[in-house]
């Protein structure tokens, strides 16, 4: 008895190895409702089965087994979007962990935005936008969505506006009472020496 | 798994992710030069009419416009 626990012990880990890719690599996603369109057919076999969402939106493209040399990043916000597949040399987010440069290939991340500098690279261009928070989603497959409630490029922004919202909410913070004020104020400066550092750096 | 966590200051002094997303989605409109600040703020404007109900029927109706606030 003890020699079979043994085979067995030994006999499921290596099917689970072989058996279980890492979660990270999706298989690619499919363009049509196979199951909807088989009950369909059971149902109505003359007429045509309607089009389902998932036949009107592009397939996820497969994790290439090499790492591909462009990076594809959508950049969206709630209005507009600024970058649709567009295919870069690499772009750098503000993570709240810090300046985090994304390169094709990079590990699949989640990761919240803080208010800070968005730069897209392309050859030897770079376009940055300031960034005032969100999150960033990098895909095994190499592509980056990136979402924003508001993005700017740092030429519409007004140095003087940036130094006076600084200096209204440092006073803010110092004469703030509830837990709540003391908050919003010290987001205040945060986002204000952001946009500052921005300006200036 | 530490469920005591450090939390955003936002979150310990009690506004949610949304709230605070939304604060410095404002701050930051109002650092734009003209005219892209009024076009921010024009297209961040709600128009919202809210009726409260009683014994299913919706009593007189009122129409706000609120800038946009937090």
């Amino acid at each position: 008895m003890l020699r079979q626990a043994s085979r067995l012990l030994a006999r499921a880990p290596i099917l689970a190895a072989r058996a279980r890719p890492f979660s990270t690599d999706l298989p690619a996603a499919q363009s049509a409702d196979a199951t909807f369109t088989e009950a369909w057919a059971k149902v109505i076999p003359n007429m045509d089965p309607p089009k389902t969402p998932l036949s009107f939106m592009q397939p996820r493209p497969p994790t290439p087994s090499s790492i591909p040399s462009k990076l594809t990043v959508n950049f969206v916000l709630p209005y507009s979007s600024e970058l649709a597949t567009k295919e870069v040399d690499m772009v750098i987010v503000p993570a709240t962990t810090g300046q985090m440069g994304v390169l094709p290939g990079h590990v699949a991340t989640i990761a919240e935005l803080k208010p800070g500098v968005l730069s897209v690279h392309e050859g030897t261009e770079v376009t940055k936008y300031f960034v005032s928070s969100g999150f960033v989603f990098i895909h095994a497959n190499s592509f980056a969505d990136i979402i924003a409630v508001e993005a700017v490029p740092l030429d519409q922004l007004d140095a003087n506006l940036v130094q006076k919202g600084l200096a209204d909410f440092t006073s803010k913070l110092s004469s703030g009472t509830t837990d709540l004020e003391k908050a919003e104020a010290q987001i205040g400066i945060d986002v204000h020496s952001a946009l500052n550092s921005a300006l200036t750096g | 798994m530490a469920s005591n966590a450090a939390v955003p200051f936002w979150r310990a002094a009690g506004m949610t992710y949304i709230t605070y997303s939304n604060i410095c989605a404002n701050l930051v409109r109002n650092c734009l030069k003209e005219p892209y600040k009024a076009e921010a703020l024009s297209r961040e404007k709600v128009h919202f009419s809210i009726s409260k109900w009683t014994d299913g029927k919706p009593e007189k109706a009122t129409l706000r416009s609120d800038s946009p606030d937090e």
